[in-house]
């Protein structure tokens, strides 16, 4: 046969071809199954002779009723085969390491430098008891105090608490700081609502929920802007305070946002700005510009520290000098010589979890954003930008899908898309759409619920992906919308190129056959093979 | 590098100019500003950001994060016996290995089919907490054990429609400050004191403050001072016995020794999974355990995620989803319970690979080894002149009080004299529980060896006299 030079049959047109991806599938069993009697996986270090001899049987020591008969029946595995079962469930899945991760919008699924994850695990991060005395951990605290000071500028608030455990806990803790402020100011019955917009994460509405205020959600306007009329029937001397993301979840930034504030600081409340989409305007805009009283960064997801299959994170929360005093305790001073931990804050709402939060994604973020200076956070803002519309460019020629509200304008890091005309046309749903994208190696995600935009799509391709990913991420949609309409059964019955097929979701709100574990599992199981 | 070349990053594709041209070209712009059109010129920040000068190369962003960080003392250069909610133990290095994988470490939130493998982990997580507990139900891990213990006795508040908590006094003050925040606006939290000799609950206190008022009463086993509640069953009948919840806090390092605290009548057990394979990270290895029965009036109050298992259309082929996500605030905002969102995911994967590392056996072996060298680290301690170790007459699993009264040294002194040896003393408790004197809380696990603990003794020693 003629040689040829085959890297030309990788392209079709002058165009790579799609992948011929498919994922891992090792059809892997549950752990349980994979137990043999009397195995082990680690070794635990034994009781030198002299302390037995001393100290005698101390289980003999515990009261009958406070000492375990049974031995847990967790499974026994020699260490290797620990580690392959692992090593092929971390294969089974489509981290940002791997795939063009841009189909998780209102997410941040930017790159996640290693040196940072290299420096985290350093014993000087990681053997650090939280409880040291402060001479020795003046390295951990300093680390802190610097990052503190980044936020202060990026922000323009004055003070920051790093204890809360991720966004959703950082918008409790603003909850819990508005509470704090209104009984201060002798209006802690009155005032017990709060207002947020249908487009802001749904943590907002459920924190100040929980936090026990009543819900106000306004809808946007026709084209997708947070409706201020709508604001000014909603506020009243009852008002505790706005919580609004902005740029809101369909990427479209709230010129008004200054009259928003206004018009809640009229009627005496407080404004949190929910910076969870700040990629695309650091540098650029902040809390301070807007007149906001609190904030908060999420910097598993703007500042870079990896999203860990869902945390840990930190949601990293900034008020104002006035609302300073209701942060959580400890802060953080410094002197000039030494870092300390402040504990002597009478008005403080207290704790809002262990310590001091989670060091090393501080200690992450505080990598990455030193990694780019001014400089390089304005460039991050701007390619997410950039990024972002050149998506919208290319997404837009795609028939079928369109870009709800501000119709014509620029948008900021992501955009809300509605496959709606696809759907029509062929019957395909925007989540099956997804589903056939994972066939090609990459994630997609509709939008959180309720679906206003219909059969939604949510994309934000960070500053991390280069034109030519974003290009493969556009070609992928482009061929599965392609399907929706010559193989319509075909994208309906994807993936067929994942780890496993069609999940039979039945069972997941069926209390007589849900298992959120195994032994569960075997219970019922047991029952259906007994009633045949 | 050339002031005046425009920097390329290597996190940032795009940056390179020509592509950035192409790009704006594409889309009709001439500049990066037009981009930028929606935010009012009054909204836009003067000039740049005032941070520090960047460190562009790798090489110098180490030298520096390193530096800094060497300014740290670790528990690896010194002996440390402080515990307090974050502990010392030994980290097998598979659950490094396996935690620090791309493929776990950036994942997020990918459809049960891309994320498979995220699904299962934390579905073999929950199940191998489930024979620890001997409970049917555990959530994928929520931020810590302050949280768990906070989410618990709301759940409880719910689920019996009352707006009462009796809360055992030994519990820390931090975690004390989290629920009461997080409980204030439907649920009020009396303490109950203890035994001031066993430190156990004081039944008889118990018994008059409960009513039909009381949604549930909690404890910790072993207690935040480190002994063990004997009590547990009178507790959870005289809650059951007033229509309350019990609920319990359980360090699941514990349980390969210790009864699980349903076998005692607890509901609802909760929890820090930091034991299990998290290093302390200066605090940041934490993460919740929320464990029930299968009953559907407490399935459906679990803010968290819940992984269960399903079958696909490919016969005997497992897949895994949410159950009963109605429930969650993704679903229905601020009708779900509570609220769920990004927590601490990788740790409880982390803490399933420490579990099926360590199998029933390891469990065993471990629970029995730290409760030997805690018992020889407190023998050894009383045997000093006026101090007394432990404060309560009970069992104790790895940590226990130790009072200096008689010794006239302050705790603060008698650390800083510690330190002065290369040894972290046990936690300050006199701000806590100023009833205990001049009491610290010390932590001795299966990292201490014998010439360890001999160590801190002739350090004690030497610093007493």
């Amino acid at each position: 046969m003629a040689q040829q030079d085959i890297t030309r049959r990788r392209f079709t047109d002058g165009r790579p071809n799609l992948r011929r991806f498919h994922q891992a599938r090792w059809d892997e069993p549950i752990i349980f199954e994979l137990s043999r009697e009397g195995q082990r996986g680690v070794l635990v270090p034994e009781v030198e002779d002299e302390i037995k001899h001393e100290v005698g049987d101390v289980l003999a020591t515990l009261p009958d009723g406070m000492r375990r008969k049974q031995p847990p029946r967790l499974p026994e595995l020699s260490q290797a085969q620990v580690l392959r079962h692992y090593v092929r469930l971390s294969q089974e899945n489509l981290g940002a390491d791997l795939n063009i991760e841009i189909g998780q919008g209102t997410c941040t699924m930017k790159y996640s430098p290693k040196v940072n994850d290299q420096l985290a695990r350093l014993p000087t991060m990681q053997e650090l008891h939280p409880l040291q005395d402060e001479e020795t951990v003046q390295g951990i605290l300093e680390v802190l105090y610097r990052f503190e000071q980044m936020l202060k500028v990026i922000s323009g608030l004055d003070r920051f608490s790093l204890q809360p455990r991720a966004g959703s806990a950082a918008i409790y803790t603003n909850v819990s700081i508005m509470r704090a402020y209104h009984a201060a100011q002798g209006e802690a019955g009155q005032r017990d609502e709060i207002i947020t917009t249908i487009f802001s994460h749904p943590s907002n509405a459920a924190c100040a929920k929980t936090a026990g205020f009543k819900v106000i959600t306004l809808y946007p306007d026709e084209e997708g802007y947070p409706d201020l009329e709508a604001l000014k029937a909603a506020v009243s001397e009852r008002t505790a305070g706005l919580l609004i993301t902005n740029p809101e979840d369909t990427g479209i930034f709230n010129p008004k946002i200054e009259d928003f504030v206004r018009l809640v600081h009229e009627a005496g409340g407080l404004c949190a700005y929910d910076q969870a989409n700040a990629n695309g305007i650091l540098g650029i805009t902040s809390a301070r510009e807007a007149d906001f009283d609190l904030c908060q960064f999420n910097l598993h997801k703007t500042f870079s520290s990896p999203h860990g299959c869902g945390g840990p994170a930190v949601g990293a929360t900034g008020v104002t000098r006035e609302l300073a005093r209701f942060l959580p305790v400890p802060v953080i001073e410094f002197d000039g010589h030494k870092y300390h931990l402040n504990y002597d804050r009478p008005d403080s709402i207290g704790k809002v979890g262990p310590f001091y939060g989670v060091a090393p994604v501080v200690l992450r973020a505080y990598a990455w954003a030193m990694s780019l200076g001014a400089v390089g956070l304005r460039e991050v803002a701007e390619i997410a930008v950039l990024n972002n519309n050149y998506l919208l460019k290319k997404m837009l020629e795609i028939p079928g899908v369109s870009a709800p509200y501000a119709r014509g304008k620029r948008r900021m890091e992501q955009v809300r898309y509605s496959w709606e005309a696809l759907t029509s046309e062929t019957g395909v749903h925007s989540e099956e759409l997804g589903l056939r994208a994972a066939d090609f190696g990459v994630h997609y995600w509709t939008s959180h619920h309720p679906y206003v935009v219909p059969e939604p799509c949510t994309l934000e391709p960070t500053e991390s992906y280069s034109k030519d990913e974003l290009d493969e991420y556009v070609a992928i949609l482009a061929h599965v919308a392609d399907e929706a309409r010559t193989h319509p059964a075909w994208v309906k019955s994807a993936p067929h190129n994942s780890t496993i097929h069609t999940i039979d979701p039945t069972p997941l709100d069926d209390p007589s056959q849900w298992a959120m574990t195994w032994r569960a599992y075997l219970k019922k199981a047991q029952q259906w093979e007994k009633s045949g | 590098m050339n002031e005046k070349q425009p920097i390329v990053y290597p996190y940032i594709p795009n940056s390179v100019p020509a592509v950035k041209e192409q790009m704006l070209k594409e889309i009709g712009a001439e500049r990066m500003e037009d981009l930028l059109e929606d935010i009012p010129e009054t909204l836009r920040l003067k000039g740049s950001l005032n941070l520090p000068k960047p460190l562009l190369s790798e090489c110098a962003l180490r030298r520096h994060v390193e530096g800094i960080l060497a300014k740290n003392k670790t528990t690896r250069e010194y002996l440390n016996f402080l515990g307090a909610g974050c502990w010392q133990h030994h980290v097998p290095a598979v659950c490094d290995e396996v935690n620090q994988r791309g493929e776990f470490l950036t994942a997020y939130a990918g459809e049960p089919y891309d994320d498979h493998g995220r699904f299962q982990a934390l579905f073999e997580y929950t199940s191998m907490m489930g024979e620890l507990l001997n409970m049917d139900v555990v959530n994928v891990p929520t931020y810590d054990g302050f949280q768990a213990a906070a989410t618990s006795l709301r759940m409880a508040s719910r689920i019996t429609g009352r707006r009462q908590v009796l809360a055992c006094r030994t519990i820390s003050a931090d975690k004390l400050s989290r629920i009461r925040d997080y409980c204030r606006p439907e649920i009020e939290i009396k303490l109950v004191g203890y035994d001031a000799g066993t430190g156990q609950m004081d039944l008889t206190a118990l018994r008059a403050e409960i009513s039909s008022k009381t949604a549930a009463v909690y404890f910790e086993n072993p207690s935040y001072l480190g002994f063990v509640e004997t009590h547990g069953e009178e507790i959870s009948r005289m809650a059951h016995e007033h229509g309350a919840i019990c609920v319990v806090g359980a360090d699941p390092i514990s349980l390969g020794i210790l009864a699980p605290p349903v076998e005692y009548g607890a509901d609802i057990v909760c929890g820090d999974i930091q034991p299990l394979g998290m290093h302390m990270q200066f605090g940041g290895g934490q993460a919740g355990y929320i464990a029930t029965r299968d009953e559907e009036k407490y399935v459906m109050e679990y803010p968290s995620r819940l992984f269960g298992i399903a079958p696909t259309v490919v016969e005997g082929e497992y897949g895994f989803g949410d159950v009963a996500y109605e429930r969650t605030s993704f679903a229905v905002r601020e009708e779900g319970k509570e609220w769920v969102g990004t927590a601490a995911a990788l740790w409880g994967i982390t803490a399933g690979v420490y579990l099926a590392l360590m199998g029933p056996q390891g469990m065993a072996e471990i629970g029995e080894g730290i409760m030997t060298r805690s018992r020889y680290a407190m023998l050894q301690i009383a045997r000093i002149e006026g101090v007394k170790a432990p404060v309560f007459q009970a069992s104790h699993f790895k940590e226990f009080v130790v009072n200096f009264d008689g010794t006239g040294h302050t705790v603060a002194e008698i650390n800083k004299a510690l330190l002065a040896r290369g040894i972290f003393g046990g936690k300050d408790l006199t701000g806590e529980f100023p009833e205990l004197g001049d009491s610290a809380l010390y932590c001795v696990t299966e990292v201490h060896t014998r010439d360890d603990i001999d160590r801190l003794v002739s350090a004690l020693q030497e610093v007493v006299q």
